[in-house]
């Protein structure tokens, strides 16, 4: 699913932010990516949402390398990838219900099938009365509950959540890592970046910790470590 | 190429307010130049028609009140039709040559007070093939001073100067085009600069350039249709105005410089055509923009 080889990032001619990532994720599994403030759990994501180029390395989603794909395949790739922006990215012009249609409609999806899937996932996530909202009328959780179901409306084979929960009440955190939780159990493969430590102990699934630019693996507590490897190991 | 719905907030720059009237301006003066190469064109195929497969053959004075002037134009009117190829021989009377003259002489004058030249108009065949040296000396040898004018030499340097004025209208049409070209591109350019984020959100979310570039597109074509209908409110009472004044000068001074439906039609198209450049020019000006992004 996703495969990083001996990966580095570093912005211009700055210090290399990421070093040595070596690690791959197995289709269906769910990780949480922690790491202190600054670590680069955002960059890490960057790159597995293919915003950024790693300065070195080798990165494979879905199968293909990304070096060597001609750039108008990866509007492909990128459709099969769900991400959760840390602050929410949201069309402040368009309503709640344009914003999470948004993923369907630049993959061509008719507008009868968009009108039913948005307003099923909507309701969802409890923001079936807000659909003609716009976002800046909502409140930080409403927007978090948007940006999530704009992620996961096209049916992503990966979902990348860069902070999630970070502005919801622990009720609502907790609903919304079920959420990811469900989606997982249909094979979405999970990653979440999260400063929530014990939300992470609580759900107990494996993580990608970040130190001073460096990636190591922890098994998770609890009863769902799907396929993952750390350095071919 | 088209694209109906928008989700990037193009219709609230405040520079997409402005480009309808620098394109309505531009269009505007791009049709004032066509109209003139039109007409210039027009004007010079006429004079072309009218005068080509006509000969003016211009008698002098007669030398002394006794000369017999009238048996020297027989002479002359009998060797032009006994030429072959000639088709008409006419004989212009003095008051046609007073009423030609009157814009410049007024119509006091008098045909005795002058030395006017008889001019003879002569109409060809349209496959005459008349060598005009060899009838100029044919006819001298009749009347010394004889002139044939089959107008060839005027008619040349009025077309140079028709072809050298419509040459300036092209190139004041070229630059127009291009100036909308830059327009846009600017346009388009800031476009994408005030809508950086959402493009980056849209292209991340699986977005094809083409998905984009359609929604710049579709806009800069309906701003320039905008621009194009303000443009023809402008030139058509331009048109009607310098074609009504040119109708109220007097006819010999001034040529008709209408236009014929074709005409019309050309001008008609160029605010068609000039969105159509904006919205190419805009389209490709995005495609090239996000080729840069990853």
């Amino acid at each position: 699913m996703v495969r990083f080889e001996n990966v580095g990032l570093r912005y211009d001619l700055g210090p290399e932010v990421l070093q040595d990532l070596s690690f791959s994720l197995g289709p269906g599994s769910f990780h949480f990516l922690v790491g202190a403030s600054g670590a680069g759990k955002s960059s890490l994501l960057k790159l597995m949402y293919l915003a950024l180029k790693p300065s070195r390395g080798l990165i494979s989603l879905f199968g293909r390398d990304i070096a060597t794909t001609a750039r108008g395949d990866l509007p492909a790739l990128r459709r099969r990838v769900g991400v959760v922006f840390q602050e929410f990215r949201m069309l402040r012009h368009l309503s709640a219900f344009d914003n999470v249609a948004l993923p369907m409609r630049v993959a061509g999806t008719r507008e009868s099938e968009i009108q039913r899937n948005v307003e099923e996932l909507l309701s969802w996530v409890g923001l079936a009365d807000h659909m003609a909202a716009r976002p800046p009328t909502m409140s930080g959780g409403q927007q978090q509950r948007l940006a999530i179901a704009r992620a996961v409306i096209a049916r992503p084979k990966l979902l990348l959540a860069d902070e999630p929960t970070g502005n919801v009440d622990d009720t609502m955190a907790l609903r919304l890592m079920h959420l990811f939780d469900e989606l997982n159990k249909l094979g979405t493969t999970v990653v979440i970046a999260t400063h929530n430590e014990s939300l992470v102990k609580r759900l107990g699934h494996p993580c990608l910790r970040l130190e001073n630019g460096h990636l190591k693996l922890e098994a998770g507590e609890g009863p769902n470590p799907r396929a993952s490897r750390m350095n071919g190991k | 190429m088209f694209s109906r719905r928008s989700d990037l907030q193009l219709e609230r720059d405040s520079l997409g307010r402005f480009l309808p009237w620098l394109i309505a301006f531009m269009v505007y003066l791009s049709i004032l130049a066509m109209a003139g190469m039109l007409s210039l064109n027009n004007l010079a195929e006429r004079w072309n028609s009218g005068l080509s497969g006509t000969l003016t053959v211009q008698v002098p004075p007669p030398e002394s009140a006794s000369a017999n002037d009238a048996i020297r134009l027989d002479a002359i009117v009998a060797v032009l039709e006994k030429t072959p190829g000639v088709v008409r021989v006419e004989r212009l009377s003095e008051d046609h040559l007073l009423k030609l003259l009157e814009p410049w002489l007024g119509s006091d004058a008098a045909a005795g007070d002058l030395p006017l030249p008889r001019l003879i108009d002569v109409e060809l065949e349209s496959s005459a093939a008349i060598v005009v040296a060899a009838l100029q000396e044919r006819l001298n040898a009749i009347v010394a001073g004889t002139l044939v004018d089959d107008h060839g030499i005027w008619l040349q340097r009025l077309l140079t100067l028709i072809k050298t004025i419509q040459a300036l209208a092209s190139a004041v049409l070229a630059f127009i085009a291009l100036a909308t070209v830059g327009t846009v591109v600017f346009t388009t350019r800031t476009g994408l600069a005030i809508h950086q984020d959402a493009i980056e959100v849209l292209h991340l979310i699986g977005a094809q350039d083409n998905y984009i570039a359609r929604q710049f597109a579709s806009r800069a074509l309906m701003l320039g249709l905008k621009g194009g209908l303000i443009s023809l409110g402008l030139a058509v009472p331009t048109l009607w105005g310098i074609g009504h004044l040119a109708a109220s000068l007097e006819t010999g001074m001034m040529p008709d410089m209408s236009l014929p439906v074709s005409g019309w039609l050309v001008l008609g198209s160029l605010p068609i055509a000039v969105a159509l450049i904006a919205m190419v020019t805009a389209r490709l000006t995005v495609m090239k923009t996000l080729r840069k992004m990853l």
